[in-house]
């Protein structure tokens, strides 16, 4: 056992101070017929020499390929400083800052994130983080329930426009619940109020927005939320915060902006790491402050009148609350908060919008480069950020297992979420491709397809 | 010793219930019951016309630790919810049977199965 | 104590316009001289965002700064109840952020994450074997993420053999909150029953509750009352007879860790908190991990993704791939875009190799010995654990209502005034049922002397209360923010910095010195 500091003699003498003769004896109350032997399927211990060959070698095999997938999770730059902060004892190893006077690091740290994602988003109010932009989408539309209470329809218009893992993981969390997310298709690539109008009539409570949506072309944001609006539904955006950067913040969209905004704090500091941790983010106006889920931290003032910060409205929340709470949910994403409010510290407002810029740029040199390619046709002529769509002459799926043999991770095959795009294939370059990058892969690209002729 | 005003019924989960001159009912919670939540920090108060049964939660009490249904003495329509609580919470502590009243009523019939004061009283003293 | 005890500034006051971590943002060699090209003006910000603008050496000492002022394992003792706070160790870290880990796409290819879902694949193997379960799935990212996992297969079960009366969760009164909570997110509805004065639940109750529409029973065992739920099969029993089924809690898993299984109790679906057991990170609030485990006739409901090996043939090796709706129709589904938190799990992965097979079962047997140790001397010292008679699991309580009583001086008193004396608090006031409660787990990691360290401070703690309350419960004295007002925080919402909000709220220069 390599972490343990009793040593036989410190066994003894607990022991003879609990009045046990030996370990076992702290078990008498389990039925005996309960207890177990072993555990032949536990491999032995490593030490951590050992443990440290066998994970080298394991992250050597999955290598550091040319990534150009986005699809919701984004490679960009991480400052050392992120983590070398953020992996501090005092941060990693700390626990909900429920006992306020022992935890007033995270405690401010989650009121400078509050303060930033809020300013970001256009919003009054943050909470503290829910577990990824996935689950937000699901917790959002829970909230717009709530939020809104002239509506009784529970429906959410959720266009296909919106980022398909997202939209399975809502179903998942609202499902039991009686809450409808209805998919409206969009044939364009894009949400249109034509795409709209059949629900003109009804009661709906919210429509979701994503902005870029999942094949990176902006939605007409300002028509839409006011459309949503004069027919009493809430607004629900869902936004990737580095675009946030340079695109409207969606509490500026249309007249009276989104009432809800949410998204995933991955681009801001955290690896992509096979898919998480990541951080939610969601904010809202204040008016809707108590139908939030989650943990808020505000600002008060200690017996002595100084500064201090503490958890509040948590009479919303499951440990005072129980089955009528607001959501089951009773952590946050601290580490990664911790992460992305440092990351948002070194990169300012201009850093921010650089690194906004610098990803638009390389997308549209990624997406002439590809353009020259034969048999390789860019969809959606649209005005777009960050990510597109482009259509190949023949079956996705065997391009990119080739394109892999190559070290070349070449995008996300849309074909099974959206099989009537065709050979469809969503591509990303952020700001950590360079132009050397964006030409190997369309020099593989080319290769890869005019194999494929010749095989056929 | 909590403050219990003759003139006024009161139920078993702590609310009271005032009889108005034009045969409205305003309710609100007894100066026990405010004690035990401790300094209110908000209190959801319920929209006009809005129509009740008894026995359903009607508001939400909350103060920092713990937040509590309130219950609807006698079933009714609302005519008004007690819009100054929205900001000034703390009048449920301050005057429980004054401006921390919660809602005013429309009773569908006569009201029943109310207690007294002293029954109230009775009711506290066996809850201990 | 090495604890920063002047207050921070918050960033935006270090903020200078024109100033900023140049090092880190893209050059003009990156980022074209005009932005935004082919985006119309109506889609793009007006207003730059409030976003520090500050050097990286500024961000560096503020970060380090509000670390300090923060309790961890690292820095303290910190047996706070049913949270398992031991110790993370740094090798988990170091090598769950090897490139090859940190650099991989969610949606990359399989064939370039071999070695990332070979570790994921006998993580879930490991798992079943500690847990006596017969299939595991790791997506769910925190405790009460693996709760709703697990309540929402228990449903979708028996939905699929058609009996849609089961809608009620049995939850006892001495549960965590989350548990009632996630019944009824859900769609189910909640009925509690009653825990009896020895900690166990009452199953006379039980059998009264129970019928034809339970869906399941929601346990921790042991029980939040820190003691081993005794008549455990009896309950699993009545619950199965009824058509229920029956769902573990492991918030307190590390109590049992390698001495009995909740397979092996009866249980048909459990959910294991990685960031307690497993060690990885609490990260002051996340990110946990919450793998789900199941008996075989939850096998088809897991939810998605789940690692699937196929045996490899010739000279091929195994190989690993995603098992999607493809492979599981009847799953509950997709609980988060990718696959949940995949670098906690990579951590709790390593933690378990360390362990290895014998470092298993000591984890119970030590956390256990710590437990009873502790509640001994503190019984001795005059504190009054709730729970006489009783074995203490891997954690126990305290009740201070004598104190209260006499002294006037409450449970959170004595946990504030021990963050004075350098101990985080244990949890407060959980269990509601205990009055005055003081729930400690002192986790297998820490060493005889701590915890006599501990007894010391209570000891003291308890001189001071008889001699001059009014300190006790005033405390703490020697942090950087005295008591805080909750009551102003609450009614006088200020969630977000702004300049001109921040008038009167200075924090102390940093060259003065603190009361």
């Amino acid at each position: 056992m390599p972490f343990n500091p009793q040593t036989p003699g410190d066994v003894e003498q607990m022991l003879a101070t609990i009045g046990a003769s030996k370990v076992d004896d702290l078990f008498d109350e389990i039925p005996k017929d309960l207890r177990i032997e072993s555990l032949a399927g536990i491999p032995d211990a490593l030490n951590e020499m050992d443990i440290g060959k066998l994970m080298s070698a394991r992250a050597a095999q999955d290598g550091t390929p040319l990534n150009f997938i986005g699809a919701g999770a984004y490679e960009h730059h991480i400052p050392s400083a992120v983590w070398a902060l953020t992996t501090r004892g005092e941060f990693y190893s700390a626990y909900t800052p429920y006992q306020a006077e022992a935890s007033q690091g995270t405690l401010q740290l989650i009121y400078e994130y509050q303060t930033m994602i809020t300013s970001l988003t256009g919003m009054d109010v943050s909470n503290a983080s829910l577990y990824d932009g996935g689950s937000a989408v699901g917790e959002s539309a829970l909230m717009a329930i709530r939020a809104h209470r002239r509506s009784k329809s529970q429906r959410i218009l959720v266009p296909t426009t919106v980022n398909p893992f997202y939209r399975k993981a809502a179903v998942s969390t609202v499902g039991n619940q009686g809450v409808k997310l209805e998919e409206v298709p969009c044939p364009k690539g894009s949400l249109s109020i034509a795409d709209l109008e059949k629900y003109a009539d009804e009661d709906v409570t919210a429509l979701v927005i994503q902005q870029p949506n999942f094949f990176g072309v902006l939605e007409d944001v300002d028509a839409l939320t006011d459309w949503a609006h004069a027919h009493n539904m809430l607004v629900i955006a869902s936004v990737n915060p580095t675009s946030l950067g340079i695109l409207k913040p969606p509490g500026e969209w249309g007249t009276k902006g989104a009432d809800i905004a949410c998204g995933d704090c991955q681009p801001l500091g955290v690896p992509l790491s096979s898919g998480g941790p990541y951080a939610g983010f969601l904010t809202t106006k204040m008016e809707n402050v108590r139908q939030m889920p989650g943990r808020i931290v505000g600002r008060t003032v200690d017996m002595d009148g100084k500064q201090g910060f503490a958890l509040t409205l948590q009479a919303r929340e499951q440990h005072i609350r129980r089955g009528k709470a607001t959501s089951n949910i009773c952590t946050n994403q601290g580490l990664l908060v911790t992460a992305a409010t440092i990351y948002l510290s070194l990169m300012g407002p201009e850093g921010l919008a650089r690194v906004a810029n610098a990803c638009h740029a390389r997308t549209n040199e990624l997406l002439a480069a590809l353009a020259r390619v034969k048999g390789v046709k860019v969809a959606f002529d649209r005005p777009r950020f960050h990510e597109a769509v482009v259509q190949l002459d023949r079956p996705v799926a065997p391009v990119i297992a080739d394109l892999a043999r190559k070290g070349i991770v070449g995008g996300f095959d849309l074909s099974n979420d959206y099989p009537e795009l065709g050979n469809a294939l969503l591509v990303c370059a952020t700001e950590t491709r360079t132009r050397e990058d964006i030409q190997k892969y369309a020099d593989a690209l080319a290769e890869t397809l005019k194999a494929a002729v010749r095989a056929a | 010793m909590s403050n219990i005003p003759a003139d006024l019924k009161y139920t078993k989960s702590h609310e009271w219930v005032r009889t108005l001159s034009n045969g409205n009912l305003e309710v609100g919670i007894t100066d026990h019951a405010q004690g035990a939540l401790g300094d209110l920090v908000f209190v959801d108060v319920p929209e006009a016309g809005k129509s009740l049964k008894a026995g359903d939660s009607f508001a939400v009490v909350e103060s920092v630790k713990a937040a509590s249904d309130v219950y609807v003495p006698v079933a009714g329509a609302v005519v008004e919810g007690n819009a100054a609580l929205s900001s000034q919470p703390e009048l449920v502590n301050s005057e429980p049977y004054g401006g921390g009243w919660i809602m005013r009523l429309e009773p569908s019939g006569a009201p029943s199965g109310l207690l007294s004061a002293a029954e109230y009283q009775a009711h506290l003293d066996a809850e201990g | 104590m090495a604890m920063q005890k002047h207050p921070e500034k918050i960033i935006f006051e270090y903020s200078r316009p024109g100033r900023g971590a140049f090092g880190q943002w893209p050059t003009e060699r990156h980022s074209p001289n005009e932005p935004a090209s082919g985006i119309p003006a109506n889609l793009l910000r007006k207003r730059k965002p409030l976003l520090p603008e500050v050097s990286e050496l500024e961000v560096v000492r503020h970060f380090t700064k509000l670390s300090q002022l923060n309790f961890s394992i690292d820095t303290h003792f910190y047996p706070l109840g049913s949270c398992t706070m031991k110790y993370n160790p740094k090798a988990c870290n170091q090598y769950a952020m090897l490139p090859g880990f940190l650099g991989r796409h969610p949606l990359a290819p399989e064939s370039l994450g071999q070695g990332f879902l070979a570790c994921m694949y006998e993580l879930q193997e490991m798992l079943k074997e500690v847990t006596g379960m017969q299939g595991v799935a790791l997506s769910p990212m925190a405790g009460a993420h693996g709760e709703f996992a697990g309540v929402a297969m228990i449903r979708a079960y028996h939905r699929a053999r058609g009996d849609l009366a089961r809608n009620e969760i049995i939850v006892p009164d001495a549960a965590h909150g989350t548990n009632p909570a996630t019944a009824v997110m859900c769609g189910c509805v909640v009925r509690e029953i009653p825990t009896k004065d020895d900690g166990d639940i009452d199953v006379e109750a039980l059998r009264q509750v129970v019928g034809p529409n339970t869906a399941g029973i929601m346990l921790t065992n042991p029980s939040t009352c820190g003691v081993f739920e005794r008549r455990i099969k009896e309950v699993a029993k009545i619950v199965h007879d009824a058509g229920g089924l029956l769902y573990y809690d492991g918030a307190n898993l590390n109590a049992i860790l390698g001495k009995v299984r909740p397979g092996d109790m009866g249980f048909d679906v459990i959910h294991m908190n990685l960031h307690k057991t497993f060690s990885t990170p609490h990260g002051g609030g996340g990110p946990g991990a919450g793998a789900v485990g199941v008996s075989q006739r939850l096998l088809p409901f897991m939810p998605i993704p789940v690692v699937g090996k196929e045996a490899g043939v010739g000279k091929d090796g195994d190989r690993y791939r995603w098992l999607t709706e493809k492979d599981l129709p009847q799953s509950i589904g997709r609980l988060s875009a990718f696959m949940g938190n995949a670098g906690v799990l990579i951590r709790a992965y390593i933690y378990m190799r360390m362990l290895g097979r014998e470092g298993m079962h000591r984890v119970g047997e030590y956390a256990t010995l710590n437990a009873n140790y502790l509640m001994a001397r503190l019984a001795r010292a005059g504190f009054d654990p709730a729970y006489p008679g009783r074995r203490a699991s891997h954690e126990f309580i305290i009740t201070a209502k004598k104190q209260k009583d006499v002294l006037g001086v409450s449970a959170m008193d004595f946990a504030k005034r021990l963050l004075d004396y350098g101990f985080h608090a244990p949890t407060t006031y959980f269990p509601l049922l205990v009055p005055e409660c003081l729930l400690i787990e002192p986790t297998e990691t820490e060493s005889k002397e701590a915890l006599d360290g501990f007894v010391d401070a209570m000891i003291a703690i308890l001189r001071e209360a008889e001699t001059q309350p009014d300190y006790v419960k005033t405390a703490p004295h020697t942090m950087t923010v005295r008591r805080l007002d909750d009551v102003r925080a609450a009614r006088q919402l200020d969630l977000t910095w702004k300049p001109a909000t921040s008038q009167g709220l200075r924090p102390t220069p940093e060259n003065a010195v603190p009361s």
